[in-house]
């Protein structure tokens, strides 16, 4: 119990560090690496927390979070294969800006 | 108001610091007007709840938090802001003292219905007084099926269930005529510069 419970600290202060990293960005792919590093955190979260209520049950739901959390990053890295995000820094404009 | 005498246990803190988590994506979510960032931001918005709603015991609301708030919301919102624009106007700010009001007085009147509410895991709910626990005495004989929400949503309430769908139904099908299946790729550009400032 004392395992699952320091655990699970330990999971929500990664948590709180990726959160601040996803509202301090500066970039985008910050937020997105954060946001999917989240994801990850929610995973372990929801299994630990299974454990820690004595109803290990929802272990498996926690792996569908993790195939949804896999749909919404192709879902993002598809947009970025269609488009350029205008304040990433380096990417020149392939399709000549706005028009 | 002895209902708030709550023991400080493992899983009030973990409640605890998802709620403080969740107040501080809402309201940079309100400050940003970069829409990707505030999509991203949407899709931790609502992972967090989904583990707030996993940690109050109701997992079914979770799963669905989670498949569509994280997942299709998000594919919808990028879909979507392929066809429009990539930042947010920037709003009337006369406007905002008056939104504020608004948000304060529907937040208060929230908080204030908040004390009629029964204590949470009360015996004598409404929720666990009346029909509640005929569905639980009744489902292992009249339904047959091991998991009683699944017994109401699919049984009991069929047809309820059944307009549900076809209004989700509709609303898919409007989607997908609103964002089209090859408007990524072939269809007609909208500008998405800056409007006069």
């Amino acid at each position: 119990m004392t395992m699952f419970v320091a655990a699970t600290a330990a999971v929500i202060a990664a948590m709180a560090l990726a959160l601040i990293r996803a509202i301090a960005g500066p970039s985008l792919y910050d937020r997105v690496l954060a946001g999917n590093s989240i994801g990850t955190k929610t995973v372990l979260l929801i299994g630990l927390m299974g454990f820690m209520m004595g109803r290990p049950d929802f272990l498996d739901i926690a792996l569908l979070y993790a195939l949804i959390n896999f749909t919404a990053t192709l879902a993002i890295l598809r947009f970025f294969s269609y488009r350029k995000i205008d304040d990433a820094p380096a990417a020149p404009a392939r399709d000549g800006g706005a028009p | 108001m002895s209902d708030f005498d709550v023991e400080l246990s493992p899983i009030v803190l973990v409640d605890l610091s998802l709620l403080t988590m969740l107040l501080l994506v809402a309201i940079t979510i309100v400050r940003l007007r970069h829409l990707f960032a505030v999509v991203m931001l949407l899709g931790v918005y609502s992972l967090l709840s989904a583990s707030f709603f996993v940690s109050l015991d109701a997992v079914d609301v979770a799963f669905t938090e989670a498949a569509v708030g994280a997942g299709v919301s998000t594919v919808l919102m990028l879909g979507a802001m392929l066809l429009t624009a990539r930042r947010e106007k920037p709003g009337n700010p006369r406007r905002a003292p008056v939104a504020m009001a608004a948000v304060l007085a529907a937040g208060a009147a929230l908080v204030y219905a908040t004390i009629d509410m029964p204590a949470f895991g009360d015996r004598q709910a409404p929720a666990n007084a009346h029909v509640g626990q005929a569905y639980v005495e009744r489902t292992p004989d009249e339904i047959a099926v091991p998991n009683i929400v699944t017994a109401v949503l699919a049984s009991y309430r069929g047809f309820d269930t059944l307009g549900e769908t076809m209004v989700i139904f509709t609303a898919g099908v409007a989607v997908i005529l609103l964002l089209g299946a090859g408007s990524s790729r072939g269809g007609r550009r909208v500008s998405d510069r800056e409007g006069p400032r």
